[in-house]
């Protein structure tokens, strides 16, 4: 029986949403205040599911602690009090609006997830308590 | 992708329906049925799917989003006793059951979604929390 579990990780971290090449009109109608130049904050919120079977010796799909130690390493220690444009590539590149810092967490997780028994399911992203952004995959369709 | 916007509206509403009779809308709607109405913070969560732009990294500009459900149906919603002030409800027919807000608004928003935005995201899950503790969930799949 295929089931989800999710584990839920925090960081602070700072960003700005705007591309230079666009005017300001542009980049507020895009980003609204996010594109605010001089950056801003957030407490990020992720939920890291994971889709399997419950091992039939264990009981457990995955073995949190292990969950908890992969998402510490990957994503908190990169990103946590960072400012995101400056500091965690690929954003020196690629804005880092919710959605593309979803798929950068997916990203950043698929590969510890891809044997037959267990794989990533979704990467939850809350921004705020009232936005969130849910990825299915790396390619963000 | 899948993004989620959530808003807040506080209203009030009577459940009582004219095709019963008193005893009969007691017995289904019990306290809801108070001749005077009562009142809710609704939460309602937004949920908008589509790709991520490449250029953007966004699934849908949050602005115009929030000026689109401020629009039709926040400025109507907010503050209003739902029995007289919306339309669909005022005639006497439909009942403002949370499943039937829940429909109204997105009879709303998906009428108002072609003019908005044309050839991109759509509309995904309208999902209204009545109280903390009850939640009808609306989705177009």
């Amino acid at each position: 029986m295929q089931m989800l579990i999710t584990r839920k990780l925090e960081f602070s971290a700072s960003h700005v949403c705007r591309r230079p090449e666009l005017s300001e009109e542009e980049n507020r109608r895009l980003y609204g205040e996010e594109a605010s130049p001089h950056g801003h904050g957030h407490n990020f919120v992720a939920e890291i599911t994971l889709e399997g079977e419950p091992d039939p010796v264990t009981g457990m799909v995955y073995d949190l602690k292990a969950l908890n130690e992969v998402t510490q390493r990957e994503i908190v220690d990169s990103y946590d009090h960072r400012f995101l444009n400056r500091e965690v590539p690929p954003f020196d590149r690629v804005v880092p609006t919710p959605e593309n810092i979803a798929r950068d967490i997916w990203r950043r997780l698929a590969r510890h997830f891809s044997d037959a028994r267990v794989r990533l399911h979704r990467v939850r992203l809350y921004e705020t308590d009232d936005f969130y952004v849910d990825c299915f995959g790396e390619d963000g369709q | 992708m899948r993004v989620t916007r959530r808003y807040r509206f506080a209203a009030s509403h009577r459940l009582h329906s004219r095709r019963l009779s008193s005893e009969e809308n007691r017995q289904v709607y019990g306290k809801c049925d108070n001749p005077f109405g009562h009142g809710h913070d609704y939460v309602l969560e937004i949920s908008v799917r589509g790709p991520v732009s490449e250029e953007s990294g966004r699934v849908v500009p949050v602005r115009r989003l929030d000026e689109l459900v401020e629009r039709e149906v926040l400025r109507e919603f907010r503050y209003a006793d739902l029995n007289s002030r919306i339309q669909t409800f005022a005639a006497g027919d439909v009942v403002p059951t949370t499943e039937n807000v829940a429909r109204e608004i997105w009879r709303r928003l998906s009428r108002a979604w072609p003019g908005e935005f044309s050839d991109g995201p759509v509309l995904d899950t309208v999902r209204l929390y009545e109280t903390r503790k009850n939640v009808i969930e609306l989705t177009g799949r």
